[in-house]
């Protein structure tokens, strides 16, 4: 089941646009993963990516993903309460587990990336 | 997904993956990695009690008048004398004292033994002791292939252990058990060997079964310990509680170049016995100090060291990570590394993929062991 209201990245990400916003975070599958996290780190609000860059790290009990930005443009929130509380990644990464939110340089890379059907076969379903 | 088809099975390996268990490949064995993940897992151990498939470690019993003597020949701990039962942590070295494997070694009969090794260093081990073995007095046998082992560890171990139909009767005998020694019993098909040990501090015991009983008595023991929240226990949280009580785990504060010195395990080395492989290169290691030591370090700066992460003393390189994960008892950061001797003090930090994160020296281990005593002692952190 992949919800279809947003996009996803190869790296197992998802992309919800909202406006000129993008919020991010990673999949069920990404997080079931890396099992229990244990520390998240993000970038600073009001820093500049590309798309593709690292911005963040995420670390389990046993393992460590990069956190890659699907999107160019300017960090304007991230999820506090993750990185207080990282379980949240675990228990609810589709929602409240999100990670932080990105307003586009460029729309048209949302353009690129998977929609649920396309993410839905990456996972083999 | 990988190819599983070249990998070793246990007689629980079906049971795990029908539970939904993640399976890895670990030392040419298809084993868990975790059910219902780390964090609860470790909990489990250390408030409850959990079980262990470790049936990929090795088995080899050694047996004849000269066994004692031979076994003692290329261990570094001591061995004869012990008594019927006993249990005897040691290392092997290489004869520069690099570590082979460490290992138990249990006094099974007046001449009988049975070593175990890791199932990592387990061919190796095989062999070595095939090509030392002498022309007569000793016979040796590897039965890892018919040798299933459980591990129940946790502070309600022994109510559970004692709730098995097999050991009905035996409740004194398992009540006697000292923290690392032995007995056998007659189970339904062949010996059991019942012993008071295991890999994670807490009070528990390791249960080796001939293949056919294992089963049975794995869901027996989850059955009967329903109320005491008994549960499987993966590799992963092996591993989180093992660290937490700085036991040594080879391929990471052991290898065949580190020393039983340098790795912190003197206590298993007794360089007063009769002569042993690695014994010269060790009297003189200890002679001239140890160049390299364990150190416990907690990460105060955000993230985790792994091995391999470089360590910093005052920004000279001073040695590296062995084990470094989150603790889940603790919640935070650490990590064993391996550092020059005379590192003692100073700005240290760990070298985190590009990253400088800060540390500092703590205590020796970072959580105590309950392995002796009260099971539900209060515990000295570092």
């Amino acid at each position: 089941m992949v919800p279809d209201d947003r996009k996803y990245t190869q790296e197992h990400e998802w992309v919800l646009i909202e406006d000129d916003v993008a919020t991010i975070g990673v999949t069920d599958f990404a997080a079931g993963e890396l099992g229990d996290i244990v520390f998240v780190e993000l970038p600073e609000i009001g820093s500049e990516f590309s798309q593709g860059d690292t911005v963040g790290t995420i670390e389990s009990v046993k393992a460590v993903a990069d956190l890659y930005l699907p999107v160019s443009g300017e960090i304007v929130a991230i999820n506090e309460a993750v990185v207080d509380s990282p379980e949240l990644v675990n228990s609810d990464p589709m929602e409240d587990g999100w990670l932080l939110k990105v307003k586009l340089s460029d729309a048209a890379e949302v353009d690129q990336l998977m929609d649920a059907a396309a993410y839905g076969q990456l996972l083999g379903g | 997904m990988s190819d599983s088809s070249s990998l070793k099975t246990t007689p629980l390996t079906g049971w795990h993956s029908a539970q939904g268990a993640r399976m890895v490949p670990y030392a040419g064995f298809e084993m868990p990695v975790q059910y219902e993940g780390v964090l609860a897992e470790h909990a489990c151990v250390r408030e409850k009690v959990g079980l262990f498939d470790i049936t990929h470690m090795g088995e080899l019993f050694v047996g004849g008048p000269q066994a004692e003597a031979w076994i003692d020949s290329l261990v570094t701990n001591r061995v004869s004398g012990a008594s019927i039962g006993k249990i005897v942590y040691t290392a092997m070295c290489r004869p520069d004292g690099g570590v082979l494997d460490d290992m138990l070694v249990y006094r099974l009969g007046e001449a009988e033994w049975m070593i175990v090794c890791n199932a990592a260093n387990h061919a190796k081990i095989g062999a070595w002791l095939k090509r030392h073995l002498p022309a007569e007095g000793v016979d040796l046998e590897d039965r890892s292939d018919q040798v299933a082992l459980i591990a129940v560890q946790g502070p309600d171990s022994r109510e559970l252990l004692c709730r098995l139909e097999a050991l009905a009767g035996r409740a004194a005998d398992v009540d006697a058990l000292k923290f690392y020694t032995s007995f056998t019993h007659a189970g339904p098909r062949g010996q059991w060997i019942v012993s008071r040990t295991g890999y994670t501090g807490e009070h528990g015991y390791e249960l080796y079964l001939p293949n056919g009983d294992a089963l049975a008595v794995w869901e027996e023991l989850l059955t009967r310990g329903a109320d005491l929240g008994a549960a499987p226990i993966g590799l992963a949280a092996r591993d989180t509680l093992r660290f937490e009580v700085c036991y040594c785990l080879y391929g990471h504060e052991l290898e065949e170049d580190i020393t039983p010195l340098e790795a912190g395990i003197g206590w298993a080395v007794k360089l007063k016995k009769n002569d042993f492989t690695g014994r010269e290169a060790l009297v003189t290691q200890k002679g001239e100090g140890v160049p390299r030591r364990i150190i416990c370090l907690e990460i105060t700066g955000r993230g985790i060291a792994r091995q391999g992460s470089r360590v910093l003393c005052d920004g000279q390189d001073v040695g590296v990570v062995t084990s470094g994960t989150f603790s889940p008892t603790l919640k935070k950061p650490l990590a064993m590394a391996l550092v020059d001797a005379s590192v003692s003090d100073g700005e240290m930090a760990v070298d985190v993929r590009g990253r400088s994160l800060d540390c500092r020296i703590v205590s020796f281990p970072f959580l105590s062991a309950r392995t002796k005593g009260d099971p539900r002692a209060e515990r000295t952190l570092s």
